[in-house]
């Protein structure tokens, strides 16, 4: 499982939308297995990218309100936000360099 | 020692690509005729198939049953024990030609060996539909146990007819208030035992003799267009989720163009065997499998390979 900071319904608008550095958030759960092998991809990112981007991650089961309101029915969801808005996403366990290669405006 | 030494100096046995029942079965295998085997996993689909499914009832062994990613830990373990060296990387490119082959990972680091299992599996199919895309993770799934939660009361189809469209059908009652199943002919493909569960199953129910034609909604999917296949009839059902259970293709992407694959995109074996048309080069599980694809036959298959990479490194050092 990811070491990514947990953000909450409450915590959403402070921690993602109003951040000044763009922010992937992790949307996941507990009983979804490859939310898990996802885990530590994003970890790897968040280290080795982490003068640009912050990566946090969303317990749906927790904090429906949010995976509610962007539409998310699929899990794991990766969702780019920059200046409050989503910049781009991923559904779906991918390899790390997926996300390199998806998420190039703000990695490279 | 780093990688890149490690790249330069070793020549393995054999490297086995996947790691589903078919891979980890060559593994076991391999380890124990102690073949030091070294196995790709994959970095986010480890473990196969049978990582996303619940219950697995028919693998002989387990009278009680067992869960999917339980099983596959299970696996796992058996091939870590006999000295398997597992890492969680993607294979990008295979360089199968000669006596030395080369594998090639997602950082760019290569291994080589005098052998390689090929046991990459087989991937999700899909309608093909271009909303069916735009609109995957705002209503369209391959995944129950993903995203069951998802739809909780609420209306949801399932397309398909085979076992794995039975289970999600079935998994998803748990979550949704109505579950269709939609199916192009008028009998199920799946097992009786599934088939009879999901049709006494209330929440669940069917429409025969039905395609497909479009997936419908802006943001996320509020319905499907239906077109019946003996009357040319549409019709519109509306449901905010659709799970595609329409069967899988294999996943040949690393060896198109340099194996024989077969009419039905499987890559070519020779008879029972796991050869393939390179020399060295062996497949395993449902790569090779059009037709039963289960986890017990890929096991089987697995173990094959296995024995056939035995059998040719023992002509190999001759």
């Amino acid at each position: 499982m990811s070491n990514a900071k947990d953000v909450t319904d409450a915590s959403f608008g402070a921690d993602v939308l109003a951040s000044e550095k763009p922010v992937i958030v992790d949307f996941w759960a507990e009983w979804c297995g490859p939310c898990r092998k996802l885990g530590p991809i994003l970890d790897e990112i968040s280290v080795e990218y982490s003068e640009k981007v912050d990566v946090v991650k969303v317990n749906v089961d927790d904090n429906p309100a949010i995976a509610a309101q962007y539409g998310i029915t699929s899990i794991p969801a990766v969702y780019l936000f920059q200046g409050g808005e989503v910049k781009g996403s991923v559904i779906g366990a991918r390899p790390k360099q997926f996300f390199e290669k998806e998420f190039a405006d703000v990695l490279s | 020692m780093s990688n890149a030494e490690n790249t330069a100096s070793e020549v393995r046995d054999v490297i086995i690509v996947g790691s589903g029942p078919a891979g980890y079965t060559a593994a076991v295998y391999t380890a124990r005729a102690n073949l030091k085997p070294l196995m790709l996993a994959g970095s986010v689909t480890a473990g196969g198939e049978l990582m996303n499914t619940t219950d697995v009832e028919n693998y002989p062994g387990f009278p009680d049953g067992i869960m999917g990613p339980d099983l596959m830990e299970n696996f796992e373990k058996q091939a870590a024990r006999f000295g398997t060296e597992i890492q969680f990387e993607d294979v990008t490119d295979l360089d199968l030609e000669g006596d030395i082959k080369t594998v090639t990972i997602g950082t760019g680091e290569t291994f080589r060996a005098r052998s390689v299992i090929l046991s990459t599996g087989s991937a999700y199919r899909e309608l093909g539909l271009p909303n069916e895309k735009r609109l995957s993770g705002h209503g369209v799934s391959w995944c129950a146990t993903c995203d069951g939660f998802f739809f909780k009361d609420q209306d949801i189809a399932v397309i398909g007819g085979g076992d794995s469209a039975m289970e999600e059908a079935l998994f998803l009652t748990k979550f949704a208030k109505s579950v269709t199943v939609v199916h192009r002919r008028d009998t199920l493909r799946a097992s009786k035992i599934m088939a009879d569960r999901a049709q006494a199953h209330e929440k669940i129910s069917f429409v025969w003799n039905t395609g497909v034609e479009d997936v419908i909604g802006q943001d996320k999917v509020t319905g499907l267009r239906l077109k019946n296949l003996l009357d040319g009839s549409e019709t519109e059902l509306a449901v905010t989720g659709v799970f595609v259970a329409i069967g899988n293709d294999p996943r040949t992407d690393l060896v198109k163009g340099k194996l024989e694959l077969t009419a039905d995109g499987t890559i070519a074996v020779e008879g029972r065997t796991s050869r393939t048309t390179i020399k060295g080069v062996f497949a395993a599980g449902d790569v090779i499998d059009p037709t039963y694809r289960q986890a017990i036959t890929a096991s089987g298959s697995g173990c094959v390979a296995a024995l056939d990479v035995e059998h040719y490194l023992a002509d190999f050092h001759a």
